[in-house]
């Protein structure tokens, strides 16, 4: 430990290792661990009138957590929202997949360019403003049904906004990139001579997929899923904007605690949701065999 | 067993660059066939043809009398070693070996049987559950060369596997890869810009400018009687004087250079006015006895490296070039230091004329 100190200050110099830690501990401190903390207190804390703070009832409690599991009304929300997330995550994964195999190793020069543009474009437009656009497209009378209306493909507009559907369309849309990248940048350090070698060897496309692809982007595909599982149960806009009430979203009933002044609740039902997104983290890890070391290079 | 390989009139264009031009030759099975030229010459396209990454622009592969234009590499009777090996970095030594065997659906049974005795072959004992990355360069060579060799092809394709290994292990992996084609008889087609490599290993030697096949024969004919002047410049070394041919005697010639007239052989049939190089091997360049021999080149010792069994000299003429020449330690040649002047000569029978090519530097 004294060596990797000595270390940091020889190569760094004092005031480098200085503005290293007081950056990084900063943001640690107040990004981070305040308030993470200030909502874990809160969320063991029960609802109080202002008076009643600092006084014999501001006392810690379980009851906010309890009453989660108390509520059948929220906890299927909150399954609905794991299951909705896990589905946005799978077809952002299968959508996505090919795309960055493509990128990564079979386009070429200005291809790959203009790809890239084409995927990026859209994150130039603000998030709400790209989930209006859905809200236009999927819209009774928007392009989506007078298209399926002029090819004759049903009689009467659909409404797309009744059920699930446009949520999990929206969202999957919102984090192709998150996706896409990831899986990307591992796909490209793939030689591609391995690929020609395994067709050598007599492999079927879906074998080179399956035996080398696959194997090597495990820890992009890891990151990739973790992080739009993540996005997906964490949002509030794509639900709000695109849904209906029977695709209420667990973020929402977190929104309608903290504006109905039940921040303490609103905090107890986010530290649950943050537990479960890490607990999803470790299951891909174990699903992908991939450490935490990989998943963070 | 090996089966013969046909190129017939194959042209490979990238936009406007022909990788390969009007290649023509017939590999026979079983043999040892290398492909030599300078780096961007082709000749891992023409490799890529044959494994079948690609088709060509133009003209006919045939494996074994089969048509292959058409046929994916996963279904032709070839194997092909890559440069960087391309060995499955996440796979163990048995699982890469296998790996060919498996997709091919072969029995779990016989494919440990068969990745067994591969091991063996290559010499590879007791190194089957490790992974490749923690393998020497030299493991990590007999692994592709097994890996390939798994699917039993009729034609192994290297493309220059040895470039990355250090000399003495290279030395060593040619006389292995020599033996082991030899005990296989597969027919090995072999890429390299190394004319030691190629000339030691092949039974024969295609050798390549750019896009173009230049000469095709055993290694001594190669060298010793080569098609154009790329092939006598680039494969061995020489000692070149260009002029215009003024005599013809038979199969010899004379030719007329700044430094003086040679005689020569005439391989081409050059007539006489014709401009040309004379090539002259170091080797069969010696001290003249008598100052009234022919082909005689009056010099200054340059430089004088002893290398043991023989000397490399370099000399000066008097109009300026430098020359090598190669006095082989056997007792025979005189005593000489740098700044000596001496007269040298060479054999008629030894050198040869050749018409001057596009690409005569190498």
């Amino acid at each position: 430990m004294r060596d990797f100190w000595k270390n940091a200050i020889r190569d760094l110099g004092k005031i480098g290792v200085a503005y290293i830690l007081i950056t990084v501990g900063v943001w640690m401190v107040f990004m981070i661990l305040i308030p993470q903390l200030i909502m874990l207190n809160y969320s063991f804390k029960p609802m109080l009138a202002l008076r009643d703070i600092g006084g014999p009832k501001d006392v810690w409690t379980l009851k906010n957590y309890i009453v989660f599991f108390t509520n059948k009304l929220h906890m299927a929300i909150f399954f609905k929202t794991i299951w909705s997330s896990i589905i946005v995550t799978s077809v952002a994964l299968a959508i996505c997949y090919p795309i960055a195999f493509y990128l990564a190793k079979v386009a070429r020069g200005a291809t790959v360019g203009l790809v890239m543009l084409g995927l990026v474009i859209p994150y130039w437009i603000n998030e709400l403003l790209r989930l209006f656009a859905w809200q236009i497209i999927l819209a009774d009378s928007g392009i989506m049904n007078q298209l399926l209306i002029f090819l004759g493909i049903i009689a009467d507009p659909i409404n797309f906004r009744a059920g699930n559907g446009a949520v999990v369309l929206g969202m999957t849309y919102a984090y192709i990139l998150f996706m896409v990248f990831p899986i990307y940048n591992v796909m490209e350090s793939l030689d591609r001579n391995q690929l020609d070698a395994a067709r050598d060897l007599g492999a079927s496309w879906l074998r080179i997929h399956r035996k080398i692809v696959i194997p090597y982007a495990k820890p992009g595909i890891a990151v990739g899923c973790t992080m739009t599982f993540m996005l997906a149960a964490g949002t509030v806009a794509a639900p709000q904007l695109l849904g209906s009430p029977s695709s209420f979203w667990f973020t929402q009933v977190i929104n309608t605690n903290f504006e109905c002044a039940n921040w303490n609740q609103g905090a107890a039902y986010a530290t649950l949701l943050m537990l479960l997104c890490i607990i999803f983290m470790f299951i891909m890890l174990k699903i992908f065999k991939v450490g935490l070391k990989e998943l963070t290079q | 067993m090996g089966q013969d390989v046909n190129i017939a009139d194959v042209s490979m264009r990238f936009g406007d660059f022909y990788a390969a031009r009007d290649i023509n030759v017939h590999i026979e099975a079983g043999e040892f066939f290398s492909f030599l030229g300078p780096s961007g010459c082709g000749k891992t396209t023409l490799l890529r043809l044959v494994s079948g990454f690609m088709d060509p622009t133009k003209g006919q592969i045939k494996i074994g009398g089969k048509d292959m234009i058409g046929i994916g590499s996963n279904n032709r009777p070839t194997a092909m070693i890559f440069q960087n090996l391309a060995l499955f970095p996440l796979m163990t030594v048995t699982q890469n070996i296998g790996f060919g065997l498996e997709v091919r659906g072969v029995p779990k049974a016989e494919r440990i049987k068969k990745v067994e005795e591969l091991i063996e072959l290559v010499d590879l004992r007791g190194a089957g559950n490790r992974k490749v990355s923690e393998l020497s360069g030299g493991q990590m060579q007999r692994v592709a060369i097994a890996r390939a060799l798994a699917v039993s092809p009729a034609v192994l394709l290297l493309d220059e596997p040895l470039s990355a290994l250090d000399l003495k292990l290279r030395h060593h992996m040619r006389a292995e890869l020599r033996n082991i084609q030899r005990r296989t008889g597969v027919t090995f087609i072999y890429i390299t810009h190394d004319q030691t490599e190629a000339l030691t290993m092949s039974d024969r030697v295609g050798v390549m400018s750019i896009g173009k096949l230049e000469q095709v024969a055993e290694p001594d004919v190669v060298y010793n009687n080569p098609a154009t002047a790329f092939v006598a410049s680039f494969v061995g070394e020489t000692n070149r004087f260009q002029g215009t041919i003024s005599g013809i005697d038979g199969e010899y010639a004379v030719l007329n250079t700044a430094s003086g007239s040679f005689s020569c052989k005439n391989p081409q049939h050059l007539s006489q006015g014709e401009e040309a190089t004379i090539f002259i091997r170091p080797e069969t360049v010696f001290m003249a006895e008598e100052s009234t021999a022919s082909n005689l080149l009056t010099c200054g010792i340059h430089n004088l490296s002893f290398e043991g069994a023989y000397a490399v000299v370099t000399i000066k003429n008097e109009q300026g070039q430098l020359l090598t020449m190669r006095l082989n330690n056997d007792g025979t040649a005189p005593r000489v230091k740098a700044g000596d002047n001496v007269k040298v000569t060479f054999n008629r029978e030894n050198a040869f004329v050749l018409k001057n090519g596009d690409s005569t530097s190498a």
